[in-house]
């Protein structure tokens, strides 16, 4: 027989007043863990549709002489004729520390070609990662392959009148026109897109590149600090974070994350006065007992252990099923909040797991100090008198 | 000097005109091995004096030392050690937890204290069965009787072997019969050497002890001192009383 004995018996015979205490601190626990994980699942959702917004880092040649503003963004000057990037450099890019944060590199080669007599802005793109890179792009017709064929913005089609299946001819290379972009209200609409290599070759610049687009963003991407990467492996680029997106990107996390906060805290302090109440009514309850332990020669710290113990056995257990609870709740919640478009099932994590277990014995042992204090407080005499 | 030494021990409750005196300056010397009873009218004192005697109701002035010790000297917890060490309570309702078992019960003042979970247990077996239920260890308090509860209550205060008993109305809920039962067995173990103190309404019961207080108002009015009980507990002895 030991004062945790005495607990456990306790607990077995007072089920119900256990239970509603482990309830309350279940749902505290559950409604933590599972604000936590939806945001964090939101966010990935949330990174993972913005990324569709395309790039968010540019590289551009260090230089003074044009400015140039695309995408109705600042990217800062560049000189088409002057200096430009090697394109063997950018390979360089997927060595940053941050590498894995990179989900596409567009490098884009600029240079200005004149078709039936309009001067236009020639562009030389990678197909493949354009695709990640201007999501939002819709081609009537098809991608042209890496080897021939253009793509023309929705501008420069009405007014050279270009249609899929016309040839385009610039500078005596007549290259077939695979597809017109709808209209996207950029600068892509006056464009003409060509396969880098085969837009090198028309502009003579082969092995060299005007800007590279970088999207990079998910869940925790330090994009300031991976444009310090860039820079260190990229020194004769300008790179350049595009703050309207990353701003707005995180603006929309840290609001997720202060709501959920904000209601984590809220149904925690709900769940504590339900222990705190409860508790109270438990030492209430059990003054004649506590009065017995006292007169057999119990310390008042004697006391204070076997409510707290109680306390956190039943918190403990709390902890354990609120993770489960929540996590599971936040799988079924979850296609709710994404659209069904979340990323599969929620994973177990130790971590959240451990911290839910000891917060959750912190918090019912917290709750319980005050009615602890109490039971420990009673005067053993006053507790005969209730004999 | 005697075991227990109580001085002009008093005991107000509230205070200004609402003062009541619950004891009024109670001197009492009880030597190791006697059994007393203690007499009185309901609101007499006797309860709050039992609880003074045990530790659990500091005086309002007077002193009362246990073997030569100043009990209300000492700190909460040394008083909680005192009445680990020295009291053994027996209350008139029992007071066993039901959630336990009567082993379970038993073993309660040994929960904290240092000991084998071997020797605990054999503890508790070897004190119910001074009180003849070693058989019913392992039965739940509301399978047992009244009477047999009571002397689970008997074998929780001497598990660990306390010096002095304190026994509050320990007939109180028994009928005759049982109440003699309970008398023996304090007989008894008053008979190994420990002092027993019984508070009681019943002059029948208060027969069995060799001294009988009787206290009125919170004052000692009357002290026998001459009771003697034979081995079956009747008493065998004609009863002297002297005015105090």
């Amino acid at each position: 027989m030991t004062l945790k004995n005495i607990v456990i018996s306790n607990l077995r015979r007072r089920k119900a007043r256990a239970i509603f205490v482990l309830v309350g601190l279940l749902i505290g626990v559950a409604t933590v863990v599972g604000l936590i994980s939806l945001v964090q699942e939101m966010k990935e959702d949330i990174n993972h549709k913005l990324e569709m917004y395309g790039a968010n880092i540019l590289i551009v040649p260090k230089t003074e002489n044009l400015s140039l503003t695309y995408g109705g963004m600042s990217l800062g000057g560049f000189s088409f004729d002057m200096q430009e990037i090697r394109q063997e450099e950018v390979a360089k890019i997927k060595t940053i520390k941050n590498a894995a944060n990179v989900a596409a590199v567009g490098p884009m080669v600029l240079g200005p070609i004149t078709v039936g007599g309009h001067r236009i802005l020639l562009a030389g793109v990678d197909f493949t990662a354009a695709q990640i890179l201007r999501p939002w792009w819709s081609v009537k017709g098809k991608m042209p392959t890496r080897e021939d064929g253009v793509i023309i913005g929705s501008d420069a089609s009405r007014i050279i009148g270009l249609k899929p299946g016309d040839k385009v001819t610039v500078r005596g290379r007549a290259l077939p026109v695979t597809g017109v972009l709808e209209a996207t209200g950029s600068q892509d609409d006056g464009l003409i897109f060509a396969p880098l290599a085969v837009a090198q070759g028309i502009l003579g610049k082969q092995g060299r590149i005007s800007m590279v687009e970088v999207a990079a963003l998910c869940s925790g991407c330090p994009i300031p600090e991976m444009v310090k990467q860039i820079s260190v492996v990229l020194p004769s680029g300008n790179v350049m974070a595009i703050q309207q997106v990353v701003k707005g990107r995180m603006e929309t996390i840290s609001h997720f994350q202060k709501f959920s906060y904000g209601v984590s805290a809220l149904v925690l302090l709900v769940g504590c006065l339900m222990v705190l109440v409860t508790m109270m009514g438990s030492v209430r309850e059990r003054t004649v007992e506590i009065g017995i332990f006292r007169a057999m020669g119990y310390r008042k710290s004697h006391v204070l252990r076997i409510i707290l113990l109680e306390a956190g056995i039943v918190a403990a257990v709390a902890g354990i099923a609120g993770y489960f609870a929540g996590v599971g709740a936040t799988g079924l919640l979850l296609p709710l909040f994404t659209q069904g478009q979340g990323h599969g099932a929620i994973s177990l994590d130790p971590v959240m797991a451990a911290a839910a277990f000891l917060a959750s014995i912190m918090l019912g042992i917290a709750a319980s100090l005050y009615p602890a204090l109490m039971a420990a407080r009673l005067d053993p005499n006053e507790a005969l008198r209730a004999l | 000097m005697s075991y227990i030494d109580a001085k002009n021990l008093f005991k107000e409750y509230g205070t200004g005109a609402a003062t009541v005196t619950a004891v009024g300056g109670v001197n009492l010397q009880i030597n190791a091995g006697e059994f007393v009873a203690v007499m009185g009218e309901s609101g007499s004192g006797k309860s709050t004096l039992l609880s003074m005697l045990g530790g659990l109701n500091a005086p309002t002035s007077g002193s009362f030392l246990v073997d030569g010790v100043d009990v209300y000297a000492l700190t909460s917890d040394g008083r909680a050690d005192f009445r680990q060490r020295s009291i053994g309570f027996v209350f008139q309702n029992f007071h066993l937890l039901p959630y336990l078992t009567l082993a379970e019960n038993v073993m309660l003042p040994l929960a904290i204290v240092k000991m084998g979970k071997k020797q605990k247990l054999a503890a508790a077996i070897d004190a119910l069965g001074r009180v003849g239920l070693s058989d019913k260890a392992h039965r739940l308090p509301n399978q047992i009787s009244g009477g047999e509860q009571e002397r689970v209550a008997i074998a929780r205060a001497v598990v660990n072997h306390p010096p002095i008993i304190l026994a509050d109305e320990p007939t109180g809920n028994l009928d005759t019969h049982t109440g003699s039962a309970i008398m023996k067995l304090l007989i008894a173990l008053n008979h190994e050497g420990i002092t027993v103190i019984m508070v009681t309404h019943s002059n029948e019961y208060a027969h069995y002890a060799r001294r009988l207080i009787r206290l009125s108002d919170g004052r000692v009015v009357d002290e026998d001192t001459e009771l003697q009980c034979s081995q079956s507990g009747r008493v065998n002895a004609d009863r002297t009383q002297r005015k105090n």
